[in-house]
């Protein structure tokens, strides 16, 4: 399967600078104006490890007629993306481990998309990814995308590192995309006004996978937690999405024990005489519902509880922002451009990123400028007119910065649904029964 | 409602349709069955299936050939054009579309077919006879919506992702002007006359309708229909009446036809049809209008000077395009 391929992306693994130029439809013009755009802006920003550029893989398009506008003419609109490394745990199963280009190669997809654009409205888009090694400092890196003229920068960090980054341009032209970091509080009390949110937060995620379940009439939960602080956060999510939508937890047990490790003879084996054990004695419920971020044992439980019943939450059934067998709403296409341009399947970050890198291109487009106090206006705008795969156009919440998006819950290989579900009305927009609403919203933007 | 309940119904509205079809001329309805492989023939003066024709995978967008023998098929999963020969009824060629075309248009004097490419960001021109690629446009993200202005100059082809309608010279394969529309338009055509230039946006929830002449959007109408959530308004397909007195914009899974009055330009009446309705055909006379269903896999006739529905009936898997023939 292509998830393990991702180890051979062409995106080298290192820390520090990169510039990713559009990809050039190989297209005499295209190049030409894409050598004036390397004359003119990479000089001052490449530095000493910069593999080069294009990274990625060029199209084998036979050269077509070229388009009338004049290179000379671009106004060059440089993205910025900082990724901060961390630990993560190695997930248990191989098909998921995460990979070396997660998130940037979507923001590298939504780049192309930006320049075909651009060509017509004559802008140019660009991408410098600063790559933050554990322990490394998150905020210099960001002074330095900002010092080189980026407004507008995706981040991948955890939440402490997102806020202190969201700190230290304050009051500043510049506009910071979270394309991972769940956490709650970064769209309640520590939301920031220089913040949108591409990554759903827990409580979409918990209330879109919630919506489905009562909706199937499966709403006795049994909820089984791991001990991390992540686990607990998302346990609280599935708690508040049980009280708002009907879905009743008949118990919450913790998994204290190591679970066997699937590598050894005997892994499997341990494991299928843990699971059930764990998972007997519950009152009558119709899902387990699974709280184990960290993948502890969450995956190992479908098809191993003592009661066959199906399993839901962070294992068997989840609620993503996208998944690589969705197909609708015309996501086939984006499918394949984003697996010819990375050679791997096309994962939530990736998505997440994809669409900050999209709205900038977006609200540039539509602002005919690229201009930071327009742009950044008309991107937070219910003018922000943004087709994302998703049956709906998708705009950024005003309280607090989120996206709203429908949810793909989905099983490991397909799609089950797309929540909102119906009947789950709301006054104004049925997508905003997930997550935060307006009248319960705690942030203050500052 | 029960099956048998709902045959009943429509035999009965048939009855009284065949009445008026047969003062009609003679016409052959053709539908593109996306999940079936298939094209459903449908007799114009009975309204009854004819015949299904086996084609290639994932037939979407269809057209008639200007001379009538032929119809060229999108088959989208095989990366071609199919061309359908309507006296055997049997594919007797294919068209160098590139990968996964999805719509199609043809020149006013028969040739070139042009094909938009939405995998390559390209808009092919095919020479008909030859069967040979003889332009290729590069254009927006996911180019779908293909419109060919009625004195052939211009043709216009509609990027999803860039949300723009591109206008291409065809003489010389030049865009000529970029007009930014509502998000993913689908759809682009002209009036008779060509003045005016309709796109639909389907995620925008709109139509663009633009003054050919400036290539300025004279009006962007949007969609609300009671109980009919708003994301749901989705146009895709739209055709104009020739003297310019209406237009109808199907809505997608809002289950409706808008009929629009050109003039005002605004929504004089919604129509309910089957379940997301996607392309739209005139018979000839322009007395009928047949809508593809893709959910409830039928197809809804409508009267177009009562404006009422008349007649629903069921067709192959997820109806896609339709093309009518005077033959």
């Amino acid at each position: 399967m292509q998830p393990s391929k991702s180890k051979v992306s062409s995106l080298p693994a290192h820390f520090g600078h990169e510039r990713i130029g559009k990809i050039p439809v190989a297209n005499f013009l295209l190049s030409l104006t894409w050598m004036c755009a390397c004359l003119l802006a990479a000089t001052p920003l490449r530095a000493a490890d910069d593999q080069g550029w294009p990274i990625a893989p060029a199209d084998s398009t036979p050269a077509p007629s070229a388009p009338s506008a004049p290179a000379a003419e671009m106004t060059e609109v440089p993205i910025g993306y900082l990724k901060q490394e961390v630990k993560r745990p190695i997930p248990l199963s191989r098909l998921y481990v995460e990979p070396e280009d997660y998130g940037i190669a979507g923001a590298q997809l939504a780049l192309k998309d930006n320049n075909t654009t651009g060509r017509f409205t004559k802008q140019d888009f660009t991408l410098d990814v600063e790559r933050v090694a554990i322990g490394g400092d998150a905020v210099a890196a960001l002074q330095k995308l900002v010092a080189s003229g980026h407004h507008f920068i995706l981040v991948d960090a955890p939440a402490e590192t997102l806020l202190e980054l969201s700190d230290s341009v304050n009051g500043q032209d510049v506009l910071l995309f979270n394309v991972r970091a769940e956490d709650e509080e970064l769209r309640q009390e520590e939301c920031r006004a220089n913040v949108l949110h591409t990554a759903p937060d827990r409580y979409m995620l918990a209330d879109a996978l919630a919506q489905y379940l009562v909706w199937k009439r499966w709403q006795r939960w049994f909820v089984v937690k791991g001990v991390f602080p992540e686990d607990l956060a998302y346990l609280e999510a599935i708690e508040r999405a049980a009280k708002r939508f009907g879905g009743t937890i008949v118990e919450e047990r913790e998994y204290k024990e190591t679970p066997g490790a699937r590598r050894s003879d005997s892994g499997e084996q341990q494991i299928q005489q843990q699971m059930p054990v764990f998972t007997q004695g519950a009152p009558a419920y119709d899902v387990v519902v699974v709280a184990d971020e960290k993948e502890v044992f969450g995956p190992y439980l479908p098809f191993r509880t003592w009661d066959p019943r199906p399993v839901a939450g962070t294992a068997g059934l989840k609620a993503m922002s996208w998944h690589p067998a969705h197909e609708q709403w015309g996501a086939t296409q984006m499918q394949n451009r984003f697996q010819r341009l990375a050679n791997r399947f096309m994962w939530p970050v990736d998505y997440q990123a994809w669409i900050a890198v999209r709205a900038i291109g977006e609200g540039t487009t539509r602002a005919r400028t690229a201009d930071f106090a327009p742009v950044n206006a008309l991107i937070r705008s219910k003018d922000l007119n943004l087709a994302a795969f998703k049956g709906q156009k998708v705009t950024f919440r005003s309280w607090d910065g989120q996206l709203r998006q429908p949810i793909i819950v989905t099983g490991p290989d397909l799609p089950v649904s797309i929540s909102p579900q119906e009947g789950f009305l709301h006054e104004k927009a049925e997508v905003d029964t997930l997550g935060v609403d307006e009248p319960e919203t705690k942030c203050k933007f500052k | 409602m029960p099956r048998t309940e709902n045959l009943a119904i429509a035999i009965a509205v048939a009855g009284s349709v065949s009445c008026f079809a047969v003062d009609a001329l003679a016409y052959t309805v053709y539908v593109s069955n996306e999940k079936d492989n298939s094209i459903s023939v449908i007799d114009g003066a009975t309204l009854e299936i004819k015949k299904t024709i086996p084609v290639g995978q994932r037939p979407r967008g269809i057209i008639l050939t200007k001379d009538g023998k032929s119809l060229l098929i999108c088959a989208s999963d095989d990366d071609t054009v199919q061309i359908l020969d309507l006296a055997s009824n049997k594919i007797v060629g294919t068209l160098p579309s590139g990968p996964d075309p999805e719509q199609l248009n043809i020149h006013p004097s028969g040739s070139p077919v042009y094909i938009a490419n939405e995998d390559d960001a390209l808009m092919t021109a095919i020479d008909l006879a030859q069967h040979k690629v003889i332009a290729e446009v590069p254009v927006g993200v996911e180019p779908e919506g293909v419109g060919v202005s009625p004195d052939g100059k211009t043709l216009i082809a509609t990027s999803e992702t860039s949300n723009m309608a591109h206008f291409i010279d065809t003489e010389s394969y030049e865009i000529v002007d970029n007009v930014l529309v509502g998000s993913r338009p689908r759809y682009a055509e002209f009036s008779a006359d060509g003045s005016q230039l309709w796109v639909t946006s389907e995620v925008a929830g709109t139509v663009s309708v633009i003054d050919t002449k400036t290539r300025q959007i004279i009006k962007t109408i949007g969609f609300e229909i009671p109980g009919v959530r708003p994301e749901n308004m989705q146009p895709v397909g739209v055709r104009i009446l020739k003297d310019g007195s209406k237009a109808f914009v199907a809505l997608g899974p809002a289950n409706h036809v808008a009929v629009i009055d050109t003039k005002k330009l605004e929504v004089e009446q919604y129509l309910l049809v089957g379940q997301r309705v996607w392309q739209l055909a005139f018979t000839p006379d322009e007395k009928l209008l047949f809508t593809t269903n893709g959910n409830s896999n039928d197809v809804s006739v409508i009267d177009v000077p009562a404006l009422r529905v008349i007649k629903s009936m069921p067709v192959g898997s997820a109806p896609w395009g339709v093309a009518i023939s005077p033959q």
